[in-house]
């Protein structure tokens, strides 16, 4: 038999921290790693300095004409002289003042939602925004002139459309999710049919059908706005992605969770909203924001259709007779402007994730 | 022991899950006050059984009545029963997602329409007596099992229920925790409550129960005082079932 003193804790020896360390783990813990740290640095290398080159050294930024273009380099005169129509579309400029007005209420609208704990609150002020938001945009309200949609586009338009899309779709995927997941065999087998009849479509096909064939529905004469038939068209196809991100959160709600519910005496909805739904939601963020990202880049395709979201725009300067032969300065700008919102989204996503997780431990 | 009214009564109860016959034909009685404990080797329909008398489980022959309502498939009627039956599962069930406080308030607040104040006051109270008002804004991962469970013991007393139904409270805690999860049963034993409990504590058996029940192959075959269970069992079965459990 034998009885053990306590042990103290010691310090970790430094051999297992500081920078030397991080790189030996790292970038040079074996041959084949080492090789693919040197592949990357020369990849790295070959890259990045020429396009900066082109980008920063040899580019041109003053000026207002092709002629001041003189580097050889990137022409971002180009892009500056267009801005106004990759922003705002044919949006009258004497208006653009409007639109502003509604990027700004964006960040009252955040700084709201961070201050007001209340959650009813925070749906009406949302939709207070929305509102006031499409009255500022529109106009015929409060003295506003109206700007008909066919003059909005660019940036804004595109932001527009994927905020509307998202927005609108997600009441309804939650809906559709909730109706799959249903013991009524009716309403699961129309949402699995809805579902799997908008998954089984390209969004091409439905922004064709919602902007050609759905007026042949309406009687003569009824003229639906060309943008909203696009975004019903659109959040139409985003709930059922929706919904089956959130299915797969449903899923992984233990059955546990939905057994003591019922125990505690709550009804369905109340079931639902309270206890399951918060968790699956939390689940399913990384997925919900995947394709919030994808619907971003997706609203590039209601060109088709006629209308010039910011990719458009660009391609319609860029055909421009006195600017011709600076599509690449176009397209860079246009890749960081998608990047640049799509990683917002993504960081969004995981400030979501963090903030909704409750498996702490001690 | 003085003349009590029943309050659970089960008649004839004969459950299926496809083709397997879980129970059969179980007949039980309930007083009000009664601490009843169901033991029996798993797989015998003991917790099928406690889970049919909430609803949880639905049964396709004979009665249940609770405080003298019908459980049928009637919405109204399993609303009426769960609001006087509370439930303690044994894996806790609390709502991650929520602080120890919420998991408690969420049914007075939803269910029973009270002001969130006065909820949780009560919810501390109870909070209080299971020994865990400090962990209140907590969220239940970061609380041991027992803890955890003393919990969900709170939570169902936030219902202010007349029957308690413990589905193996302690079957899922580490050795370490199973005492102080008993000790607030047995404290919860003293009162006037209706208990059920599913488990195979004996100690707490022989300590609280007004009478034992031993369940084998979905069918009751033995039913005892705790005195007479222990001391002179009559079914070769349950003679097998305590020498198994008490021999170590």
């Amino acid at each position: 038999m034998a009885v053990y003193s306590k042990k103290e804790t010691r310090k970790a020896p430094s051999n297992v921290k500081g920078l030397t360390f991080w790189l030996r783990e790292n970038l040079f813990s074996s041959p084949f790693n080492v090789a693919l740290t040197l592949l990357g640095v020369m990849l790295l290398v070959w890259v990045i300095p020429p396009f900066i080159k082109w980008a920063y050294w040899d580019a041109n930024f003053a000026g207002s004409t092709r002629e001041d273009c003189t580097g050889g380099g990137a022409c971002w005169v180009f892009i500056r002289m267009k801005i106004d129509m990759f922003m705002y579309g044919f949006y009258p400029s004497e208006f653009r003042w409007r639109v502003n007005t509604v990027y700004g209420l964006f960040l009252v609208l955040i700084a709201a939602f961070r201050y007001l704990k209340s959650p009813m609150f925070k749906i009406v002020s949302a939709h207070v925004y929305f509102i006031a938001g499409f009255i500022l945009v529109h106009g015929g309200l409060a003295g506003l002139e109206v700007v008909p949609t066919d003059k909005w586009g660019g940036l804004m338009l595109t932001i527009m459309v994927a905020a509307v899309g998202i927005v609108s779709a997600f009441p309804l995927g939650v809906i559709l999710a909730l109706g799959r997941a249903s013991h009524l065999p009716i309403i699961r087998s129309l949402s699995v049919t809805y579902i799997e009849f908008i998954r089984g479509v390209p969004l091409i096909t439905i922004l064709f059908m919602s902007s050609v064939i759905l007026p042949l529905f309406f009687p003569e004469g009824m003229n639906f706005d060309k943008l909203l038939r696009a975004l019903i068209g659109i959040a139409m196809f985003e709930a059922a992605y929706i919904a089956e991100n959130i299915r797969g959160g449903l899923q992984s709600i233990p059955k546990g969770q939905y057994e003591a519910a019922d125990a505690i005496g709550l009804s369905y909805w109340q079931k639902m909203f309270l206890v399951i739904l918060p968790q699956a939601l939390k689940v399913a963020i990384p997925n919900l924001v995947g394709v919030s990202i994808a619907l971003f880049q997706d609203t590039t395709l209601v060109l088709i259709i006629g209308l010039f979201d910011l990719l458009a725009m660009v391609r319609l300067s860029a055909a421009d007779s006195y600017w011709l032969g600076y599509e690449t300065e176009g397209y860079v700008f246009v890749t960081f402007i998608f990047w640049f919102f799509c990683y917002m989204m993504s960081n969004f996503s995981q400030k979501l994730e963090k903030r909704f997780n409750t498996n702490l431990r001690k | 022991m003085k003349e009590r009214k029943e309050i659970i009564e089960i008649k004839n109860l004969n459950k299926w899950y496809g083709d397997f016959h879980v129970l059969k034909e179980v007949n039980l009685t309930v007083k009000k006050g009664e601490i009843i404990v169901v033991c029996g080797p798993s797989g015998s329909g003991k917790s099928t059984l406690i889970r049919c008398i909430n609803y949880l489980e639905q049964f396709q022959e004979g009665s249940i009545s609770v405080e003298g309502i019908d459980l049928v498939n009637d919405v109204k009627k399993i609303k009426a029963i769960r609001e006087e039956v509370a439930m303690v599962f044994q894996h806790f069930n609390l709502f991650p997602h929520l602080t120890i406080l919420d998991n408690l308030t969420l049914a007075p607040i939803w269910v029973k329409k009270m002001p969130r104040k006065e909820a949780e006051a009560m919810a501390m109270k109870y909070l209080e007596r299971v020994g865990i008002a400090n962990q209140a804004t907590k969220y239940p991962n970061q609380l041991s099992g027992g803890q955890q469970q003393r919990v969900a013991i709170a939570r169902a007393l936030c219902k202010n229920p007349k029957i308690m139904l413990f589905d193996e409270p302690t079957s899922a805690l580490d050795p370490e925790m199973v005492a102080e999860v008993l000790d607030v049963m047995i404290e919860l034993a003293k009162e006037d409550k209706t208990m059920v409990c599913v488990t195979h504590e004996m100690g707490f058996a022989k300590k609280v129960a007004d009478r034992i029940i031993f369940m084998d192959a979905g069918q009751i075959v033995e039913e005892n005082t705790p005195e007479e269970f222990f001391q002179h069992p009559e079914s070769e079965r349950l003679k097998l079932f305590l020498e198994q459990i008490l021999s170590h």
